[in-house]
């Protein structure tokens, strides 16, 4: 083989350096934007990648690295910090950090005494002039000509005004006007008196002042009512002396007082039981009635004698090709009860309108319908695969000795395919045990109970519970529902032992 | 199959015709349902199966093009249902190349080299496959709303946010690329790498071209899973202009606006591609797995 040049041989260590130069490039602005934890993560990603592509002893982890990064980042990360979460009260109320809640409150503004003024703002090229008129005595002022950055505070002198000399360029209409607010705010003006004013409404200026002060133990000074505001670690606000809550709040660890108030706070532990037993019989019942419907067709369509069995095969698997959001709205479209057709067809023939979505036992028999309609064709094809490896001389023997269809089916089929099919209906349940985009996209958990204070639905599974407490309509509980999705976490770890155990024993069976 | 005929027999096979045919009739209604829906004029019309009277007034909502409202003015749609699948198709294409690029290479060090942790790191992979990502929604918010503050690009609303999301499932594509390499023997890596190719050039050039196939099925998988994924996309996308098809599909069904014709055009404009494509590479999938790297 012939020696690579000196220049080839140079271009992946100076590459490396580049890369590794850039990685820390964007870990330093990362940590400077304030996401610490951020930059610990891009930093230990880069150390790895390194080392892993530098070390001649870890070779074969080079070609690991990538995907096995993605899934920790992207997967397990993820299922970590929603953990870390459920010890939190991260929530609408609690949003923030504490680093970002403190600097907000130090930006916080009032209006001190002193005279008012109504601005009026004229262009000047890219910068503008300010015509300040006093509310009282009508004196007016003008500045400027400035440019505006919202990036930045800005400051400017005022000067009386002659009489009324028009101001030169042309006024902004009040459109400009709005759009520019975020920049005015940064703006300051020194009256010819001394005084320093700022925006106080939509086009006025008043002598604003920074509210709080901070101090160097942590506490923060109120300029507008005096008293000093503390932050509180335990419910995650700064306090006045008296106690009084300051918006806004930040997150802080709350122990296990989520888990606590799942198990003893009576308006969530009600729902919490209800929702948890549906879940429970929801995925139990679709699994069976998918299972059942899929294994009667599954042994019809191997069945010789049938023709045309290639036709039926494809008809029916097409509730599985069809992309499930799709299909799912569908069906939500069809059921609905004054314009869907279902209830036109069953208007018609029975004169009843069932409401599929006011009536808890009616959603719930809807949703059951359509998983089963979602869901057979998957178990079709599963048995069709399972009942290919069945011998065929075991019917033979069986048809000499002058058994019907309904004895080869119990005796011969069902007990052949139990076996093997038990890990598949074990991880089935567990997939409907989360089958969000169904609930999510056909009823929305609805209709809701009526006696619970955190909005929950009678056809809610736990994660769709979780979700509307999160991203719906109950205030950004993230924290809570970060401990509901780690108790369900736990579940599906149990299930999962479950199924890796019949797994083995399925196995061990075949050998 | 069956040596003894029975009399009986000829009224099973009728009545199983029947009962399939029943079923299959089950199955094709709703289908077939939106197809007419999506013809009938109006949102709230009904009526046969076949509809009497065919007005394109949906199939031109679905297409962007201006529809003459009610009361006689030409409106524009307000769902942009064409931008919607474009952006499906955009984060699936590039959620299949992240895929294909993580698990090949991952897949070939799972097949072929040896080191310590493989065991662990095989099943930790498959077990994380058990828990969806559905229960980690909150975490996945937070985490791309702390990135969007350092990067706005890689942030909560972007589409970039939610390739990044996807591309730690890779579990299942690891399995299924070094089931396949598995098959392809040793010997004919290892004649490379007596003529003198580092193990790199031999999965490069040899193994690689000879996994093309299910490469491609691989793709296709990752690129149908983007297509159909609507919990993460439901949380990580905001605009309207930014939603994937999944999450924009809801737009047309709520109480207070509901464009069941609307929707029925859009379901099929976007649907039908995409159920041709399933089924199609259902077949090729099969295909693609038993044709091995021994031939000739």
């Amino acid at each position: 083989m012939p020696q690579p040049s000196p220049l080839r041989r140079m271009l992946a260590p100076a590459l490396a350096a580049v890369a590794v130069l850039g990685a820390l490039y964007l870990v330093t602005l990362v940590y400077a934007a304030g996401e610490t934890l951020l930059a610990m993560t891009l930093l230990a990603t880069t150390t790895a990648a390194l080392w892993i592509y530098t070390s001649p002893r870890t070779y074969a982890y080079r070609y690991l690295f990538p995907g096995i990064a993605a899934a920790l980042i992207f997967v397990v990360f993820p299922m970590v910090y929603t953990f870390t979460i459920g010890f939190t009260n991260y929530s609408s109320g609690n949003l923030l950090t504490f680093k970002r809640a403190t600097a907000y409150l130090v930006e916080e503004v009032y209006r001190g005494a002193g005279a008012t003024y109504d601005a009026a703002l004229f262009a000047d090229g890219g910068r503008v002039r300010l015509r300040l008129q006093d509310a009282d005595s009508g004196a007016l002022f003008s500045a400027g000509p400035v440019a505006l950055d919202a990036g930045r505070a800005v400051a400017v002198q005022a000067r009386p005004a002659a009489g009324d000399a028009p101001e030169a360029g042309q006024q902004l209409p009040l459109k400009a006007l709005i759009a520019s607010q975020a920049a005015l705010k940064r703006l300051s003006v020194t009256m010819p008196d001394g005084s320093l004013v700022r925006l106080s409404g939509l086009h006025e200026f008043a002598p604003v002042r920074l509210r709080y002060t901070p101090n160097p133990d942590g506490s923060l000074t109120d300029q507008e009512q005096g008293g000093v505001i503390r932050p509180d670690w335990k419910t995650g606000f700064y306090l006045t002396a008296d106690g009084r809550q300051v918006q806004p709040g930040f997150q802080v660890p709350v122990g296990w007082g989520n888990y606590k108030r799942i198990c003893t706070d009576a308006s969530l532990r009600q729902p919490f039981g209800r929702i948890f037993l549906w879940t429970v019989v929801f995925s139990a019942l679709t699994v069976v009635f998918a299972t059942s419907l899929g294994m009667v067709l599954a042994v019809l369509l191997s069945w010789d004698a049938l023709r045309g069995r290639s036709i039926y095969r494809l008809l029916l698997f097409l509730p599985y090709a069809v992309p499930g959001f799709i299909s799912i709205l569908v069906f939500k479209g069809l059921f609905n009860n004054n314009t869907g057709e279902i209830n036109l067809i069953l208007h018609a023939l029975f004169g009843i309108r069932p409401t599929w979505f006011s009536d808890p036992f009616l959603a719930r028999s809807m949703l059951l319908i359509v998983n089963t309609w979602l869901g057979f064709p998957y178990m079709m094809l599963i048995c069709m695969g399972l009942i290919k490896a069945i011998p065929a001389d075991l019917y033979e023997a069986a048809a000499v000795a002058g058994a019907g269809p309904l004895t080869n089916f119990f005796r011969i089929t069902v007990p052949l395919i139990r076996r093997p099919l038990t890990p598949l209906l074990i991880s089935s349940f567990a997939f409907n045990f989360n089958n969000f985009v169904l609930i999510s996209l056909l009823t929305g958990g609805h209709p809701d109970f009526l006696d619970t204070t955190v909005p929950a639905g009678t056809t809610d599974l736990l994660v769709s519970y979780t979700y509307r407490m999160a991203f719906q309509d109950s205030g950004q509980q993230y924290g809570l529902a970060a401990a509901i999705s780690t108790v369900i976490f736990l579940l599906v770890a149990a299930i999962c032992l479950v199924q890796i155990r019949t797994t083995h024993i399925a196995e061990e069976e075949r050998r | 199959m069956a040596i003894v005929i029975d009399k009986s027999q000829r009224w099973r096979v009728l009545a199983a015709h029947l009962a399939l045919i029943l079923l299959c009739a089950a199955v094709l209604f709703p289908l077939l349902m939106v197809v007419s829906i999506s013809l009938r004029p109006g949102n709230f019309a009904t009526g046969r199966l076949i509809p009497e009277h065919i007005s394109l007034e949906h199939w031109r909502f679905a297409l962007g093009l201006p529809v003459r409202a009610a009361d006689g003015r030409m409106v524009t749609p307000d769902l942009p249902v064409l931008l919607w699948l474009w952006n499906s198709v955009k984060v699936a294409a590039l959620s299949g190349c992240t895929a294909l690029l993580l698990s090949t290479t991952a897949a070939y060090a799972f097949a072929r080299l040896r080191f310590t942790g493989k065991r662990v790191a095989l099943t930790g992979l498959m077990l994380l496959q058990m828990f969806p990502s559905v229960l980690a929604l909150v975490a996945i918010h937070a985490i791309f709303t702390r990135i969007g503050n350092a990067f706005p690009a890689f942030g909560v609303d972007s589409h970039l946010s939610l390739v990044l999301a996807y591309s730690g499932g890779i579990a299942l594509h690891v399995w299924t690329i070094k089931g396949f390499y598995e098959t392809i023997p040793v010997e004919i890596e290892e004649a490379a790498k007596v003529d003198g190719a580092t193990p790199w050039q031999a999965f490069r050039m040899v193994l690689l071209p000879m996994a093309v196939p299910i490469l491609m099925v691989v793709f296709l998988l990752a690129f149908i899973g983007a297509i159909i994924e609507y919990p993460v996309a439901s949380v990580l996308l905001r605009h309207q202009d930014h939603l994937t098809l999944a999450v924009g599909s809801k737009m047309f069904l709520y109480e207070q606006k509901y464009l069941w014709g609307d929707f029925a055009a859009a379901a099929v404009l976007s649907g039908l591609p995409i159920t041709v494509v399933f089924v199609l590479a259902q077949k090729w999938m099969i295909a693609g797995l038993t044709a091995g790297g021994i031939k000739g």
